[in-house]
């Protein structure tokens, strides 16, 4: 079982069944669930952009407003991928016990793993997306270049997908995700770049957020938005994916420990 | 072919051996009941058979399909009622065996054609838009059952069906178990309640601590295990009763709690002596399954 448990990834077309079944799920709330979902990244986006905006000239080069926008695309994602995957994935895997009735059919443990990884990235993807749309609708976004974001936004939903998944296959009960927002989710929205640029931390803490999944989507999101063409992007690129890959194996690993036993 | 050869199956976790080398058979069109205490190892042995674990050692073949080598195959024919209900909470009734259809990759229409007749089996043809949360348990059940059918399996495991189910609901789930057999299904039962297995399956085996202790038709073990009458004696004296003439008269003498079993090939002269003793109430029968079952593994609380 030891040498099983980590195996390379088995996929087969099947783990779109598990996608489909989620989605099929989520149509049936979508109004209240997309309203639910934009709702609290609005409020922020909104309330700081314009009142804090206010009192501010420029920031990053660009009005607060905008500056916040590109952040707000980033964090909804990472929002959304984390409530998805953590509680949505933790009540369809532990609670009703959903997975076990799927890898009762011919549908294996890393289709299901797979499948929850995209489904929760596309989910969060749509948050990312609306996000965009209304800023774009607010004149928040100068060029054609912000299409790039969408790119950009599905890879970020896979990796805090992942990360995410990290924590269901671990955990006894939804109060252990609380460690998680607080220790990880609240801390990467505060240090890396959503509210306020980067370089206003102390040096040390600048390195560090360079080690963080969040920091590589502002960076970007935001040039995209504002018409630039962002710096280093195989190297933001390549942390996001690495991110992905890496956390969907760790993930599934300790599933099949958690559930193939 | 047999639908299900299990040789020599092997599970162990950590120290304890669960499945302690096992061989099983189950032929074309039978019904097989796997009994056993908690924790005897049949849900593990059930595990093992879908291919979902690995085994420590042994083979599985299931539908001629070497398990879990080609266990995702094998599943594409089996269909599976497990002991906890795991319908899907999100969906109504006609969505969960619609969307179970397709994890068996069944077109749309292929599964809408199947859905009337299988909620018809079930019972539920009324409920076909209800939402799981408003089932009674037995619709529940029925409705998994019904589920565990979408792909039209030939060979069907179900993990203890009837648990915590009222009798009237008990009645309905074997009458539909017999249903499937009578169409020809495989049906691998596992329960660990004997008028069960009595009633469905044509052989069966008893598991403890990982082990088969007995196999064969229900009427042969009972032949073979266990001597053919009962008289239970209840009441504060039967304990004495039981050591100045039960034990005796009778071949085995058991008590439990304030119950005395005296099994015996001719029960006339305890019966005899019972009348005749004023405050002790008995009851005289046949011997069961049960009483095999606990003979061979023991009267002790399994938790």
């Amino acid at each position: 079982m030891t040498a099983k448990a980590y195996a390379v990834p088995a996929f087969s077309p099947r783990l779109l069944h598990v996608w489909r079944r989620n989605s099929l799920v989520w149509r049936k709330l979508a109004i209240p669930s997309m309203l639910g979902n934009l709702a609290d990244p609005m409020l922020y986006m909104l309330g700081l952009g314009y009142g804090l905006g206010a009192m501010l000239s420029e920031v990053g080069g660009m009005p607060y407003i905008a500056f916040l926008a590109a952040g707000t695309v980033c964090s909804s994602t990472m929002m959304s991928a984390s409530f998805e995957v953590m509680y949505s994935g933790f009540s369809r895997m532990h609670v009703q016990k959903t997975w076990e009735a799927i890898m009762n059919a011919p549908v294996t443990l890393d289709d299901v793993v797979l499948g929850e990884v995209v489904w929760a990235a596309s989910k969060s993807f749509l948050s990312g997306m609306a996000v965009l749309a209304v800023a774009s609708a607010l004149g928040l976004v100068q060029s054609a270049l912000a299409l790039w974001v969408i790119p950009v936004v599905f890879v970020t939903g896979l990796a805090f997908a992942g990360m995410g998944l990290i924590m269901t296959a671990f955990s006894p009960s939804y109060d252990f995700f609380m460690y998680y927002f607080t220790l990880v989710v609240t801390p990467m929205m505060l240090v890396c770049g959503v509210f306020f640029p980067v370089s206003q931390l102390p040096a040390p803490f600048q390195v560090a957020t360079q080690a963080l999944p969040l920091t590589h989507a502002v960076e970007l999101a935001r040039p995209l938005m504002n018409g630039a063409v962002p710096g280093d992007i195989a190297l933001h690129l390549a942390v996001l994916a690495a991110y992905a890959v890496a956390s969907f194996y760790i993930a599934l690993v300790l599933t099949r420990r958690r559930l193939l036993k | 072919m047999n639908h299900l050869r299990v040789s020599g199956l092997r599970k162990r976790y950590g120290e304890q051996e669960v499945v302690a080398g096992i061989d099983l058979e189950l032929r074309p069109g039978e019904c097989f009941g796997l009994l056993g205490p908690n924790g005897a190892g049949k849900t593990t042995t059930l595990r093992l058979c879908l291919g979902l674990i690995d085994p420590d050692g042994g083979e599985i073949e299931v539908l001629g399909l070497p398990v879990p080598a080609r266990a995702r195959e094998a599943r594409r024919r089996t269909g599976v009622v497990p002991q906890a209900d795991n319908l899907d909470p999100d969906f109504t009734v006609e969505e969960n065996l619609l969307v179970y259809g397709r994890y068996f990759g069944l077109r749309q229409a292929e599964a809408r054609a199947r859905i009337p007749a299988l909620l018809e089996f079930a019972g539920l043809s009324a409920r076909a838009a209800s939402r799981i949360q408003t089932l009674s348990g037995g619709m529940k059940r029925r409705l998994t059952l019904a589920r565990a059918l979408i792909n039209d399996p030939d060979l069907i495991f179900l993990d203890e069906p009837t648990t915590g189910l009222d009798p009237q609901a008990r009645h309905l789930i074997w009458e539909r178990l017999r249903q499937l057999l009578n169409q020809g299904k495989t049906v691998f039962l596992t329960t660990h309640f004997m008028d069960e297995a009595e009633r469905l399956a044509h052989r069966l085996a008893i598991m403890d601590r990982g082990r088969i202790i007995a196999h064969g038709a229900p009427r042969e073990l009972i032949a073979k295990h266990i001597e053919p009458q009962v008289v239970e004696v209840y009441g504060d004296g039967a304990g004495r009763w039981a050591r100045e003439f039960g034990q005796a008269h009778s071949e085995r003498c058991e008590q439990t709690g304030e119950t005395i079993f005296c099994y015996t090939h001719d029960a006339d002269s305890l019966v005899h002596h019972l009348d005749q003793r004023s405050g002790l109430r008995y009851l005289h029968r046949p011997a069961n399954l049960e009483d095999v079952f606990l003979k061979l593994t023991g009267r002790e609380l399994r938790d």
